[in-house]
Formats: C-alpha cells, sequence, structure tokens
C-alpha cells in the first residue's frame, strides 16, 4: 500500500462510511436516482445509476452499451483499409489519433514503415486532433460545473485546429487520411505558416483558460481533493494517459515506447501531479495541450522532404501474423491486438480503448462523494462515449 | 403630496396601482433578459446572440413567450396536479408582493409600509415555498433534490441578507424604505454634501454581504445549485414545460430586478439625488418632476446591479452544497453579526 | 544536452527502452514461477511477447506477473480460432458456394482449443509488455483476474457476453453491453452478422486497374 496523505486518507473515510450505511439499508431508506441515458451531464449515452443517502453516493454503477456499434465484429468482414473508416468514430473527437495505432499494427505484421515524412506529418496530425480533442474537454469542463463561458471559447479555438485538419486531409471529425505504408496526401501549401499561427492562438487559449477556470477559487474548491485515485488502484484500473499521470504515475506512450513516428524527435516534458484528484486530472490535461502544441512547433519545421506513401502493394494482403500497437491517444492508451490469417482483411481486432477502462473505475472512485462530485469526477475522467462502447 | 387635477376614484387608483405593479416587475423582468442575459451573454462568449427577430434580435423575448404560450401545458401523470400548477404562480406573487414596498420616487410608490424592509425580507422568502413545492409534485427526482437544495439554501441565504440590512436600518434609524432614501439624500459624508450618503459608502460590507445573499437567492451562479442543469437537468423546473415554465423565467428575472431595486435604495440613495443639489430640506419640498426622474434613476441603478449579478453568473462556476452552505454559516453570517455590532457601536458613539 | 522527453529524466527507475534480454528474463521468471504450467513462448524480437500458460495456472500467472511489477492492466479478451463460415460476405454472390473452411489454427504460441482467454499487462517501470494467452477447457471457464487487477472487471463481462466464457470467482458478470435477454455470442465466428447476410457488401474490394503510374512492385491480380 503507497502512503497516503491526508485528503486521500478523508476520502477513504467517506467511502467506509458509505459502506456502512449501504449495510443498514434497510434502516435508512435511501434513493436511487438513475442519471441517464439522457443527462446533459454524461455527454452520450451513458447512464449511472447512484443510490443515495442524501446527497451521499453509497454505490453507483455504470451502465454502458447504448451505443454499442460492434466494431470487433464489423473490423472481421472489412478489408485492411476499409477498417479505418470505422475506428475512426471510436473517439470522434480525436479521430486521427484512432487510425495510427492500427495502421502501425498493420504495418507492424507487413514489415514496412511509413517514410520519414508521412512519420513527420502523422505526429503533428495525432498532436492536433489531441489538442482538438482536449480542449473541448477544457471548455466543456465549466459547463459541467456552471459556468458556461469557457466553453464557448473553446469551440472558437478549436474551431481553428479543425480547420487545419480539415485542410490537410480534407475531414474535419473522421479524416480517414492514414493508409498502410504512408498517408494518402502531401500538406497543402501554405499549411506550415497557418499551423503555426493557430498554435500560438492554441497557446494563448490555455491561458485564457487557466485564468478563468484553473485559477477560481470555486473550481478549484470543486476539483481539489475530490476524486482521489492512488497510483497503485489506477494502475491496477488499466487507467491510462492524463489519468494515470494525475496519480504520479510517469508513463506516456509517446515517450516509453518506440514506434516509427516522430515524437523522439521532439522535445517535451510528460507532465505528471502527485494528487490524484480531480484537479491534477485537469490540469495535466491543460499542460498537455500546450505541451502538443510544442510538439507541433518543433517538428513542424523539420519535416523531411521526401514521399508520403512507401512502396506497398496496390491490393494489401497482410501476412500471417499477431501485433499489439498502442499509442498516447488523447483519452489514454489506444491499442488494437490484430490477428492476421493472410487475408485481405482482419481475422480478428481487439479494440483496448481508453475510455473503456477509465470509466470501469466509476464504481470505486464514486463511492462516499456527494451528487455535484459525480459530475465534476466524470468530467474530469473525461470519457467519450464512443470510446467506451466502441 | 401628489397633486392632480382630476380627483381619481378608489377603483381607479387600485387599477394605475395594478398596472403600475405589472409595469414595475414586467418591464425590468424583459430589459433584464434582453440586456444581459441575451446579449451581455452573447458578447462575453464571442458570439452575437440572437440578431433574427427585430433590429438585434431586440423582438426575441416577444417570440420567445409566445412560442411558450403556445406549447402544450404538460403536467406528469404522477405529479400532484393541483399543487404542481399552483407552484410557479407563488413564485411570480411573491415578486408582485415584493414590488408593492419599492418607493420610485417621492410621491410614486404603491404603498407606505412603516416596516418596509421587514415586508421586503419576509415576503421575499415567500418564493421558497413556491419553489419547495414545485420539486416536491413534479414527482421527480431531480426536481425533488432541486427543491429541497433550493430550500436549504434560500433558507440559509436569508439570514445574512436580513442581517446585512440591520446595519442599515440602524443608520438610517427607520426601516421605512422611503425614510431610508431621504436619509441617504439629506445626510452627508467628509462634509461633501453633492454626494449625500449613501450607505454603500459606510455599509460597505454590509452591501457586499447583500449582494451575495442576493445572488443565493436568485439561485444565480455560483449558487444555482438548485438549478444545476449538468447534475439535476433542470431542478425545480425539470418537468415544466409552457408557460408555467415561462412563468418562473419571469419570476426569475423579475425578481432579479426588484432585488436590485432595493439593493439600489438601501445602499445606493433609491430614487434620490441629493437634496443639496437643489437645495431641498427634507421629503416635502422635493418637486414633483422627481416622480418621473426618479423611476429612470432607479431603473439605471437597477440596471447597474443586475448587470453586476449576471457578469458574475457568467463567468463562474457553481459551489458544491456543503461548500455553500458553510460559506453562509459560517463566512457571511459571522462577518454580517460583526457589521451589526460595529455599526451600532459607531452609531451610539458618534 | 538533457532533454524533456528523455526516458531517463524525472523518474530514476524508468530505463531505457527494453531489449529482448530483458524479456527473456520475464519468462525465465515466469517459469521459475509457473514451472511447466508455463506452455509456450513466441518472442518477436524487438517487438513483443507472447506466453502461453495452462487454463488452471490462469490466475497463478496474473499473481505472478504483478509481483514481477506488472501492475498497469492493459486488456484481457478472448480469441476465437474457427475460421468464420460465412467467409467476409464479400464473395461473389453469384459465385459457386465453397466449401468453408474449418481448420482451427492458432497464432503465436500455440494452442490447442478453439477459444484462448488473452490478456495483456505492462510494467510501468520497466517498459515492457507482456500477452499472456491461455487454452479454454470444455468447462468453457477460467479462474477470473479480478482478484489481482480489478480493472478485469468489465473486460471479463465482455468476454462473457461475446464470447459465453465463465469467469470463475467473478462476482457480477452481468451483460455489460447487450440487452439481458440477448442470446448467442455476438463475436464467436459462428455467430451470423446478420445486416452482412442480407445485403451483400457494397464495398467489395475492386480488383480493376486503377490510372496510376504503377511501378512494378504492385500486385495487380
Amino acid at each position: 500500500m503507497t502512503m497516503l496523505n491526508e485528503r486521500q486518507q478523508l476520502s477513504y473515510i467517506a467511502a467506509q462510511a458509505a459502506d456502512a450505511r449501504l449495510n443498514v439499508e434497510l434502516e435508512t431508506e435511501g434513493m436511487t436516482l438513475n442519471i441517464g441515458p439522457q443527462h446533459p451531464a454524461t455527454h452520450g449515452t451513458l447512464r449511472i445509476i447512484a443510490r443515495l443517502d442524501g446527497e451521499q453516493v453509497v454505490w453507483a454503477e455504470p451502465v454502458a452499451g447504448y451505443m454499442h456499434r460492434g466494431y470487433e465484429k464489423l473490423t472481421e468482414v472489412r478489408s485492411f483499409p476499409q477498417v479505418t473508416t470505422l475506428i475512426n468514430r471510436i473517439d470522434w473527437l480525436g479521430s486521427f489519433a484512432n487510425e495510427v495505432p492500427f495502421i502501425l499494427a498493420a504495418e507492424q505484421l507487413m514489415e514496412i514503415e511509413a517514410p520519414p515524412r508521412a512519420q513527420y506529418i502523422r505526429t503533428i496530425l495525432f498532436e492536433l486532433s489531441r489538442i482538438a480533442n482536449v480542449s473541448l474537454f477544457l471548455g466543456d469542463l465549466g459547463v459541467q460545473m456552471g459556468a458556461i463561458t469557457p466553453v464557448f471559447m473553446a469551440f472558437r479555438d478549436r474551431e481553428y485546429v479543425l480547420n487545419l485538419i480539415e485542410g490537410a486531409t480534407g475531414g474535419r471529425f473522421h479524416p480517414n487520411f492514414d493508409r498502410i505504408g504512408g498517408l494518402k496526401d502531401d500538406l497543402p501549401k501554405g499549411w506550415i505558416a497557418e499551423t503555426k499561427q493557430v498554435m500560438k492562438k492554441l497557446r494563448q487559449f490555455c491561458d485564457e483558460i487557466e485564468d478563468l477556470l484553473f485559477g477560481n477559487e470555486i473550481f478549484q474548491s470543486r476539483t481539489r481533493g475530490v476524486g482521489i485515485i492512488p497510483a497503485d488502484v489506477a494502475k491496477s484500473y488499466g487507467l491510462s494517459g492524463a489519468n494515470l499521470r494525475a496519480s504520479g504515475v510517469d508513463w506516456d506512450l509517446r515517450r516509453d515506447q518506440s514506434l516509427p513516428m516522430a515524437w523522439d524527435q521532439a522535445d517535451f516534458k510528460v507532465w505528471t501531479h502527485p494528487d490524484g484528484d480531480s484537479w491534477a486530472r485537469c490540469w495535466i490535461r491543460l499542460q498537455e495541450t500546450r505541451e502538443a502544441t510544442k510538439i507541433v512547433d518543433q517538428l513542424i519545421d523539420n519535416i523531411p522532404a521526401g514521399p508520403v506513401m512507401a512502396k506497398v502493394p496496390r491490393i494489401i494482403k497482410v501476412p500471417e501474423g499477431e501485433a499489439w500497437v498502442s499509442t498516447e491517444n488523447p483519452l489514454g492508451e489506444m491499442g488494437y491486438y490484430v490477428v492476421s490469417k493472410g487475408d485481405l482483411g482482419p481475422f480478428r481486432v481487439k479494440i483496448r480503448s481508453a475510455s473503456f477502462n477509465n470509466i470501469s473505475i466509476t464504481p470505486w472512485v464514486l463511492k462516499g462523494v456527494y451528487v455535484p462530485d459525480i459530475i465534476t469526477i466524470l468530467a474530469s475522467l473525461y470519457f467519450i462515449l464512443g470510446d467506451i462502447d466502441r | 403630496m401628489i397633486q392632480l387635477a382630476v380627483e381619481i376614484p378608489y377603483w381607479g387608483q387600485s387599477l394605475l396601482r395594478v398596472l403600475g405593479g405589472l409595469v414595475a416587475v414586467l418591464l425590468p423582468a424583459g430589459t433584464i433578459v434582453y440586456v444581459f442575459l441575451f446579449k451581455m451573454m452573447s458578447f462575453m462568449q464571442s458570439r452575437l446572440g440572437p440578431m433574427e427577430a427585430g433590429p438585434y434580435g431586440s423582438m426575441q423575448l416577444l417570440a420567445e413567450v409566445s412560442k411558450w404560450l403556445q406549447k402544450e401545458d404538460i403536467i406528469p401523470e404522477n405529479a400532484d396536479a393541483k399543487i404542481f400548477k399552483i407552484a410557479p404562480i407563488i413564485v411570480l406573487a411573491s415578486t408582485f408582493l415584493l414590488v408593492v414596498v419599492v418607493p420610485f420616487g417621492p410621491d410614486a410608490w404603491f404603498t407606505d409600509f412603516q416596516a418596509g424592509v421587514f415586508y421586503a425580507l419576509a415576503i421575499g422568502s415567500v418564493s421558497v415555498i413556491g419553489i419547495l413545492i414545485a420539486g416536491w409534485s413534479s414527482a421527480n427526482k431531480y426536481s425533488y433534490l432541486g427543491g429541497l437544495r433550493a430550500a436549504g439554501q434560500l433558507i440559509a441565504y436569508e439570514l445574512p441578507m436580513v442581517l446585512a440590512v440591520v446595519g442599515v436600518v440602524i443608520q438610517a434609524g427607520s426601516m421605512n424604505l422611503q425614510q431610508i432614501v431621504v436619509a441617504q439624500n439629506t445626510q452627508e459624508i467628509f462634509g461633501l454634501d453633492w454626494i449625500g450618503l449613501p450607505f454603500v459608502l459606510t455599509q460597505f460590507v454590509g452591501f457586499l454581504i447583500f449582494m451575495i445573499a442576493v445572488q443565493a437567492e436568485l439561485t444565480q451562479a455560483p449558487f444555482d445549485m438548485p438549478i444545476a442543469e449538468s447534475e439535476l437537468v433542470s431542478g425545480y423546473m425539470t418537468e415544466y414545460s409552457g408557460f408555467r415554465f415561462l412563468i418562473f423565467f419571469i419570476g426569475e428575472f423579475a425578481t432579479a430586478g426588484v432585488f436590485a431595486f432595493i439593493a439600489s435604495i438601501l445602499f445606493l440613495g433609491g430614487w434620490g439625488v441629493p437634496f443639496s443639489w437643489f437645495g431641498w430640506e427634507s421629503l416635502d419640498q422635493v418637486e414633483n418632476w422627481m416622480n418621473v426622474v426618479g423611476p429612470l434613476i432607479m431603473l439605471s441603478k437597477m440596471m447597474l446591479l443586475v448587470g453586476i449579478i449576471m457578469w458574475v453568473r457568467f463567468s463562474y462556476p457553481r459551489f458544491r452544497e456543503d461548500q455553500l452552505q458553510r460559506f453562509a454559516w459560517k463566512v457571511l453570517i459571522p462577518v454580517s453579526l460583526a457589521n451589526i455590532a460595529i455599526t451600532a457601536i459607531l452609531k451610539v458613539a458618534v | 544536452m538533457v532533454r524533456l522527453s528523455d526516458t531517463a529524466t524525472g523518474n530514476d527507475e524508468t530505463a531505457a527502452l527494453p531489449g529482448d534480454g530483458l524479456r527473456e528474463g520475464i519468462v525465465d521468471g515466469l517459469r521459475s514461477d509457473l514451472g511447466d504450467r508455463l506452455l509456450d513462448t513466441h518472442l518477436l524480437p524487438q517487438k513483443d511477447l507472447w506466453v502461453r500458460v495452462q487454463p488452471d495456472a490462469w490466475a497463478l500467472t496474473a499473481a505472478a506477473l504483478k509481483t514481477q511489477g506488472f501492475e498497469y492492466f492493459c486488456f484481457l479478451s478472448v480469441l476465437d480460432w474457427l475460421p468464420s463460415p460465412f467467409g467476409k460476405g464479400e464473395d461473389d454472390p453469384e459465385a459457386e458456394p465453397t466449401e468453408p473452411n474449418t481448420e482451427i489454427k492458432q497464432g503465436y504460441a500455440g494452442g490447442a482449443s478453439r477459444f484462448q482467454v488473452f490478456a495483456r499487462v505492462t510494467d510501468i517501470k520497466r517498459h515492457v509488455g507482456v500477452t499472456v494467452k491461455a487454452d479454454v477447457p470444455e468447462s468453457m471457464s477460467v479462474p477470473s483476474w479480478l482478484p489481482h487487477y480489478a480493472g478485469a472487471n468489465w473486460h471479463e463481462r465482455e468476454a462473457h457476453e461475446m464470447f459465453g466464457i465463465g469467469f470463475e470467482g467473478h462476482p457480477d458478470l452481468r451483460n455489460l453491453y447487450l440487452p439481458g435477454e440477448f442470446e448467442g455470442f455476438p463475436l464467436r465466428k459462428d455467430f451470423p452478422l446478420l445486416s452482412r447476410m442480407v445485403k451483400p457488401w457494397p464495398g467489395i474490394v475492386d480488383v480493376e486497374p486503377m490510372p496510376v503510374v504503377d511501378e512494378g512492385e504492385g500486385d495487380a491480380s
């Protein structure tokens, strides 16, 4: 057991008190509150059943599956290039980032690598989709706590990033731009200068949000010391991304594994926070957005010349084998376990999505909190429903 | 007293008072909704707000109202229908009852209550009953939680509000709102007789506490726990639609206006200008044209105060229920008690 | 120059990226814990490691891995090695029906049964992950990983509803996604994908030559 600080101990005591109350449930009549599937706070169709004692949660359980689309089954009847269209829609705010690990897995099986230029552009687009994704989180955070203004700023500045993604790929939400062996196209003219401008704007946006929201005393009192997840619990539940780093675990797949991507060419800091509370998770995401803009800035000046597509057969048959590739997506670790039998399409694709694990911790972390904290904790864990249900 | 060329019969006076009350409640409500809710909020959020209905969207409110009036009046099957129907009316009625004691000019008042402050604070809490029964009768768990939160919050913030006003009452030496206005405009501070003595200068702590309490009484962010759309959908209003929701909506903004009127009377000198400007000595010498200018002065002060309320509302996240209670009981009430003690000591000593 | 993103910065315990020696060491460690019950291993040089254990040692493996430092739970799922009797639904609908291939052939680290459970855990300090597999016995159930990895809860529920594999010791194998009264196990290969059955896939792979200059490497068949 790791050493707990005072706040963590308090949250444990609250959870145990909630347990005790559940045991005498027959004597004190509680109330079951059904949050969702249609509810303003669950952004999507997640349903949470919470048993309350007054306003304190004694037991909570998320119910997923209102949007299950069966992608693991569908991938088995698609060919490899067609799969990217599906997996685009898992985490629909960071679509491009979903394509990358699957394509990398297929490339690993085929033992090819994208040319350096394609690797750079992939990494840049990956980070852009991270910014598009997380900047919406930063705005949405305020709405979940009743501050309505930040979300409009987020939408305003996210638009610039979406325009960039559209400029390069042709799609704002579902680029479907990644190909086995490289990319569909090269960057359009003027895109690099435009990107530099936008990155400056996005850093300003981060400063604005930090002033407006993170500096606000009410925001701090709502998030600090709320929903504490210790590191060992986080690892055992498989929390990933900012949620794991907010618990003090220094683990970032961009840095800690070698992939044919350009992250090792950029210098960025992997932020961690020792507290593990909602505040830490939000703060880590804010810092990550800043780091992402810096990664883009560093890479965009050094894109090597050359083709964006390796030589691959026009009809792609992936050799027999199994491959696991995961990347540090905006929501956390997203990976694909691809099994190929040498056909046109995959034999089996196991999709490991980040939100699935991140949300599976909710019964543990929601025990003993108040109803308003359900919302802040869920918001800070940051899930996208397509990423839970797949 | 008012000298009119024609003698108005009693029923005529009553009619005039009713019409005046409607204007005094609905006109500020409409102005607040358009200026702050539609336009100021939009500009703060880098968007334009309504632009289609009328010039700069100024007719948007009429469009919204007619939309609401056309909607079906839905009452949930399990709701306690009678109480469900009454609840919004109670909320709005308390606003009308509140405006009754507000003086808008030397003679432009509805009723000249000796214990006006007492009456205003008492009647202001009637809306809690409406909100509580709205939450209870909706047969909805969100409404129920919202109603309970509202009851807890409104009662908790009633106290600092009352205590903050006590300082003003001590200083003015009267509970009559008209006398409080006169007291502020006939006295002087630091020998500057052109500024009068608006109590916001001497009772600044009381003013702050009063405005915070008003914010909470109006359930505006950061005290909008009872509505809390991201957790309780819409709190006690969840099941309301159509014109019943409209009544709640009008009630919310009309009450904001009326509370701002009362705050401007208590702290900002109300309808008056410093009497020394025109050489008036007492209320009787105030000239009749102040009955026209007074309401305008009140309106502008009201807009200023509501502007502050809305500014806070649009930029702050909300408290949690326990933090909100802690703030009321552990911070506001002790501070306002200390304020009363200091005011009383100074009143006796000076 | 010390770069912020260097793997060695910040945390003294973080090592450089793992090599094959580390992975062999992991296999040795598991072998000493599990003995004969470690059935097979597969090492993809510089990439990844697979091990296969006996089904009755499935939970024991989790405990052994956790004590070895694999604290981070990645995922748990099931592989169905039966080739789909329905093909990909991409065949020419007018062609003669062919005899479906029923040969069951397992992937890396071998195996003997149609279903295999597999899971992945990661050692965050040593930057290495391992994929563990186990055959599913006739009883169609394996021990649950829940006592060792709390995150296995939902993954086992998903595997239960999608493949019909039981997990002994799991307290609550309710359906996670599907409605409670749903019959069948959708991710098994012999569960037909109905939408494909009723309507042929319009995206059948286009074999017409494309109007680009082929540099000779392309396969135009």
